[in-house]
């Protein structure tokens, strides 16, 4: 089974956590950026974490024998901090740049006036540079702010199926579907999508369109719940064919839409950066 | 060899770097998926050449840039930059982890203008992280009489040979190197104080 994992932040995970991920079949992922826990006070700390999605983090994976590519953007919860949005200026020169495959994480979290105006305005990025839109949809208040992310997304020059909204559940995924959007789901331990509810929409709702991503961050999450979701999906009667579209085929035409995914990664031993990180840091 | 679109691309680009048109560093930043990664390298050489980037020019394009367009950088400072403004750009590039990077920046504008301090670490760092000292330009003839780096080099066997570890091929390579008698042609900045 290759798994895409269309949605995981590395930079809070472990090597173990990228063997483990290859060894359950996770070839590829998209790493979004977000919100790191402890609150940004500067657009430096961001320009820090957006050169680390482009270069360390994909140099990590590189080793574990894992794609990544990145998705960046001001977050949603940071799009209300007067200190960061200055980073918005920044992010056309990131947005160049050939491991950016999606504008993302955002949308909103609080639903203020600022996360609209962000909103809106990384929309507007997205289709300026040719690429689609990883949108959060809130945890808080979900179906009014997918209500109000949906309006934004048709009033925003980017075509909705070139956007993908995530963390979507049963209260959501019907009118995020009738939007013409992506569907992203993410499944965690406690909260969120759990296994079986997944297995339930899949089979509710079909297919199409349809990503699963783990989400795993530095909470509590599980950075194999992807390949948990596949399982399920066997044993619940779907076909290979099925896993594999939802698994790989979903995201990898999602994230297609930028023209600069490249799935072709050389093995780890080819790369003569082969063991700095197996071997331990200095 | 480029052909088709891509080299219809990078004929533009060329020209625009040549005439040093706002659009030219945006060419250096997505040359590499105009040109396929395996020509990404060459045809940003080309576009540096092209533009005959400064200094400056090189500075920014490596602090804007991506691992890639940074190894471009790092690349190219030998044929660019004659005098020792770019050391700063290797240092930095020798305080990453990333391989591909220091790998680049022992090239032959480290071997001409890095101190032997910082030559003799990044040469380390090679050892310890798995890069092929063929990757690093000038090796015979900095390592040529460096009673320093040949201490360097048995220390860090014998800490390897302690723990129980294999000593990475090159080390005793390099080591035979040491021995040599210094050639007079080199140029390499002495020792600071």
């Amino acid at each position: 089974m290759r798994v895409f994992d269309p949605h995981i932040h590395m930079t809070s995970r472990t090597t173990d956590d990228y063997q483990a991920m290859h060894d359950a079949g996770v070839r590829a992922l998209v790493e979004p950026s977000f919100w790191l826990g402890q609150p940004r006070t500067s657009p430096a700390s961001f320009l820090d974490y957006f050169d680390s999605l482009l270069g360390w983090e994909p140099f990590r994976a590189a080793q574990y024998g894992i794609a990544h590519h990145c998705a960046l953007a001001l977050n949603p919860k940071e799009a209300n901090d007067p200190r960061c949005t200055p980073v918005l200026d920044a992010l056309p020169r990131y947005l160049a740049k050939d491991g950016v495959v999606a504008v993302g994480e955002i949308g909103y979290d609080s639903l203020t006036p600022a996360e609209d105006t962000a909103l809106a305005a990384q929309l507007q990025l997205a289709a300026d540079h040719d690429l689609p839109a990883l949108v959060h949809t809130p945890h808080r208040d979900k179906l009014t702010g997918l209500r109000r992310t949906i309006d934004v997304v048709r009033e925003s020059a980017l075509a909705p199926d070139r956007v993908l909204l995530d963390h979507l559940n049963e209260t959501t995924v019907k009118e995020a579907a009738d939007s013409g959007a992506w569907l992203g789901f993410s499944v965690y331990p406690d909260t969120k999508m759990d296994v079986d509810r997944m297995v339930t929409i899949l089979r509710n709702h079909g297919t199409a369109r349809v990503l699963v991503n783990s989400a795993a961050d530095w909470g509590r999450s599980d950075p194999l719940k992807t390949r948990a979701v596949g399982d399920a999906m066997l044993a619940a009667g779907f076909t290979d064919d099925d896993v594999d579209q939802v698994l790989w085929r979903n995201p990898v035409a999602f994230y297609g839409l930028s023209g600069r995914l490249r799935l072709d990664l050389p093995s780890p031993q080819d790369l003569h950066e082969g063991n700095s990180l197996l071997r331990g840091g200095e | 060899m480029l052909t088709g679109t891509a080299r219809t691309w990078l004929d533009s680009a060329l020209a625009d770097a040549a005439a040093r048109t706002p659009a030219w560093e945006s060419h250096f930043v997505t040359a590499g998926r105009h040109c396929g990664p395996t020509h990404a390298d060459s045809a940003r050489a080309l576009l540096l050449r092209a533009a005959a980037a400064d200094p400056a020019t090189l500075t920014r394009l490596y602090h804007h840039g991506a691992t890639a367009e940074r190894r471009a950088v790092l690349l190219a400072l030998a044929s660019l930059v004659p005098g020792p403004e770019a050391v700063p750009l290797v240092e930095d590039a020798l305080r990453t982890h990333d391989t591909t990077l220091v790998a680049a920046a022992l090239g032959p504008y480290a071997a001409t203008h890095l101190t032997p301090h910082a030559w003799r670490h990044g040469l380390l760092k090679c050892l310890f992280t798995g890069v092929p000292v063929t990757a690093v330009a000038g090796l015979a003839e900095r390592s040529a009489g460096d009673t320093e780096l040949a201490r360097m080099l048995t220390d860090h066997a014998a800490e390897l040979t302690a723990a129980g570890r294999p000593v990475p091929t090159d080390l005793p390579r390099v080591l035979a190197l040491t021995a040599a008698t210094v050639m007079a042609t080199a140029t390499a900045p002495v020792e600071e104080s």
